[in-house]
């Protein structure tokens, strides 16, 4: 019989720090989110739009002011194709994928970022939970990427209890209700239930682009678009799906212990 | 249809040729309907592969009127693709052996089928949730435990239903589909290149060998050829990703029989591999890089070959552990047993068939992007129960490691991208062995060269079939084992 303790031991920390002091996120050479860069933008061309499945960019209506394209990363992919497609350089690939927000608008890539992101949810959150959070996952018809993500968030490297955020099976003792997928129509209801049976004080995450618009599965005979209609979120993280590193920065800015870094379409920090 | 024989058949003849083809070693694949005339009833395909040669497609073109025979009780693996059809297109099967609904749940009303040509592709179901009907099962302290869909820790939906006795499970009744999307559905009117995207996104953990299937199909359909480095490239996509998801199997398996370390080094090899995805692709699924003809951009893979080399040695230290932990080992020794003769019936595939004794791959049986040019294992096992299928993938483990080193000592230069454009009203068969068995995209182009039929066999849609049969008659405290022993899917299966 193997002396597991020690093969552990000998193995030595695989743990990161991160996001404390020069910790290793995990995410080198991952790409994200595709950068706009409007003033590169040139008339009479919509490539962009047709590459998009999930219809992410739009050609403003004409008359309007303003960039030619409004972009929605809150539909977003991260496909890439609309990077490829642009021969002028107004879309181009990026590694940003620290996207959790708290109001679904800081999505909208807009022009002018005016204050810094409303850094305060719900004033009660941190008397409320102190460092810990027990968090409901409610699989809504995803692809299983964000589980599979999400799984990944108690691997060694990751170790989210050290955080002290938990997964827990009863929604009776859980502060937080986390939702991937688009929501088919049989989900609708035992989300629904799930919510219901949860005790107030409680938050909504929405967890993949799925969950925050219905992502490419939207829509159709069997999928609503996410929650939007059907719970309100608290936190969205779209991505396709978040990585670990981003599931971490969005749990950490729901607790307040993390900035929120996107407004406006863009990071600003 | 291109990258398959054609046969023409008419309803009365598809019993016989089902029952010839399983006379003669042959066996079905998969089923399928579609609408190739708006209004008029519609085809059904049938994927056969005989005991030698190529798939061959059966296609039969309903009329009015027509009396189809179901071919389940000949072919049991036929009666969940249709009950499929059923629901989807509207076709009945007469005397069906179980006449129950699979797909769509109990209180979904469509006033056309979902796949007819005439629904609107945005119009949903409606739906009143309507009690489910279960197996009467009757007797002194029989229990029933309805478990889901919501259910523990982080996993996908479903629910299941155990009918016991103390610890002894007599019946188990899995209810899947509640992730049901349609997707199929939303491949219709994509151009190639968008339906890429949204194959990648059909199962997370198999972006690879879904997108791979679905380019080699329209490939097929526009008698396209991929240029050798990336069909090179493709293979070793595709062997990254079953290391991955084998590693987590591995790291899960242990989370069952709780064996903590044995789960952490699981899944910290699993997370290892996934980093190294994304330096090398940009996403820790591989996605974003496969399109019709060829790859989307060129790979470095400069580096891989010594992490990879270091992982194998870490590997193979945490396996041979593994097989020396007697409390691990003998959690999984009988438990779950899977017939040969169950596995071919119902079929089962990947390493689930390959740990019953059946001895296929597509890898090797029918070879696409560079297989056919690099050397591959292929394990098999005869046991059929949970640490048979815990071997199979730890030798696929293996063997990928090998295979990929070999590839990156080999790999040819050149472009890696085709053009590609299917001819209006192509067709064309794909395939690939995903980390959990066969999966198939069939292809049907409309005249302006966009999607107008897309069908997916998933392993998952198979090996659901499979498992319960191992569960009837087992014990409650070994069913958590069981099921990660068999390494499903959901959103594969429910599509
Ligand atoms: S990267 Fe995002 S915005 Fe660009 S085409 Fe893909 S989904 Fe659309």
């Amino acid at each position: 019989m193997p002396l597991w303790t020690f093969f552990g031991l000998a193995r030595g920390k695989a743990t990161t720090n991160w996001p404390r002091g020069d910790g290793d996120n995990g995410q080198a050479g991952g790409l994200g989110m595709p950068r706009y860069h409007p003033e590169r933008c040139k008339a009479d061309c919509d490539d962009c739009v047709g590459a998009c499945l999930p219809g992410a960019i739009r050609l403003r209506p004409q008359g309007q002011g303003g960039p030619r394209l409004e972009l929605d990363y809150g539909r977003c992919v991260a496909c890439r194709l609309c990077t490829e497609v642009c021969a002028d350089g107004a879309l181009t690939p990026s590694a940003d994928w620290a996207f959790g927000v708290r109001s679904r608008e800081d999505l909208r890539w807009t022009e002018a970022v005016g204050s810094a992101p409303a850094q305060r949810l719900k004033g009660a959150i941190h008397a409320a939970f102190g460092r810990s959070l027990h968090v409901r996952h409610v699989d809504a018809g995803s692809c299983n990427g964000c589980e599979s993500e999400l799984q990944a968030l108690n691997n060694p490297f990751y170790n989210l209890h050290r955080l002290g955020v938990f997964f827990t099976p009863s929604p009776r003792f859980s502060d937080l209700l986390l939702v991937t997928g688009p929501v088919t129509y049989t989900m609708r209801e035992p989300l629904l239930e799930t919510y219901r049976a949860m005790p107030e004080p409680r938050w909504i995450m929405a967890v993949g682009t799925c969950a925050v618009s219905g992502g490419v599965a939207g829509g159709g005979y069997a999928c609503a678009h996410g929650l939007d209609g059907i719970l309100p979120a608290d936190v969205y993280l779209p991505g396709c799906p978040p990585n670990p590193a981003a599931l971490i920065e969005a749990l950490l800015m729901l607790l307040q212990r993390a900035p929120q870094r996107v407004k406006g379409g863009r990071l600003v920090d | 249809m291109n990258g398959a024989e054609q046969r023409i058949l008419s309803v009365r003849e598809l019993t016989a040729a089902c029952e010839d083809l399983l006379r003669h070693g042959g066996r079905m694949q998969m089923a399928y309907g579609w609408f190739p005339q708006e209004g008029a009833p519609p085809e059904l395909c049938y994927l056969a592969s005989p005991a030698q040669g190529r798939f061959v497609l059966w296609r039969c073109r309903l009329q009015a009127g027509d009396e189809v025979p179901s071919l389940a009780r000949i072919s049991p693996l036929l009666g969940w693709y249709e009950r499929e059809i059923h629901e989807l297109c509207g076709v009945s099967f007469a005397s069906h052996p179980e006449p129950h609904p699979l797909v769509l749940h109990e209180g979904a009303q469509a006033v056309l089928p979902p796949l007819d040509t005439r629904r609107a592709p945005q119009q949903a179901l409606q739906f009143q949730p309507e009690p489910w009907r279960l197996p009467e099962v009757a007797g002194k302290d029989v229990q029933l435990l309805p478990f889901g869909p919501v259910r523990a820790d982080v996993v996908e939906s479903a629910q299941f239903v155990f009918v016991y006795i103390g610890e002894a499970i007599l019946h188990f009744h899995p209810r899947l589909f509640f992730k049901h999307r349609g997707m199929e559905q939303r491949f219709r009117g994509l151009s190639p290149m968008l339906g890429t995207v949204l194959a990648e996104r059909v199962s997370g953990v198999g972006s690879v060998a879904h997108g791979l299937a679905f380019c080699q199909a329209l490939e097929a359909a526009a008698k396209c050829a991929v240029p050798p480095r990336a069909r090179w490239l493709r293979v070793l996509l595709a062997e990254m990703e079953r290391l991955y998801n084998h590693f987590h199997y591995l790291g899960h398996l242990c989370h069952t029989t709780t064996l903590k370390v044995g789960e952490a080094e699981g899944k910290w090899l699993e997370e290892r591999v996934k980093q190294l995805n994304a330096r090398l692709t940009g996403s820790r699924f591989l996605s974003g890089l496969l399109c019709p003809g060829g790859l989307r951009r060129d790979l470095d893979p400069a580096g891989l070959s010594d992490a990879l080399e270091a992982l194998r040695h870490e590997f193979a230290e945490y396996i041979e552990r593994l097989e020396r932990t007697n409390s691990h080992v003998d959690r999984l020794m009988t438990t779950g047993v899977l017939s040969r003769q169950a596995a071919f019936d119902q079929g089962a595939t990947g390493p689930v068939e390959r740990a019953s004794g059946l001895d296929r791959d597509l890898r090797r049986d029918h070879p696409y992007a560079a297989y056919a040019d690099l050397p591959l294992m292929v394990a098999v096992r005869d046991a059929g129960d949970a640490h048979a299928r815990m071997q199979v993938r730890a030798s696929e483990i293996d063997a990928s490691f090998a295979l990929i080193q070999r590839l990156l000592l080999l790999l040819p230069d050149g472009p890696v991208r085709a053009d590609c454009r299917p001819l209006a009203k192509s067709e064309g068969l794909g395939w690939s062995e995903s980390p959990r068995g066969s999966l198939y995209y069939a292809i049907h182009v409309d005249e302006h060269g966009r999607l107008e039929r897309v069908k997916i066999k998933s392993p998952s849609f198979s090996n659901w079939r499979a498992f319960p049969l191992t569960v009837h008659d087992s014990n409650m405290m070994d069913y958590a084992i069981n099921e990660a022993s068999f390494g499903l899917t959901i959103a594969g299966c429910d599509r």
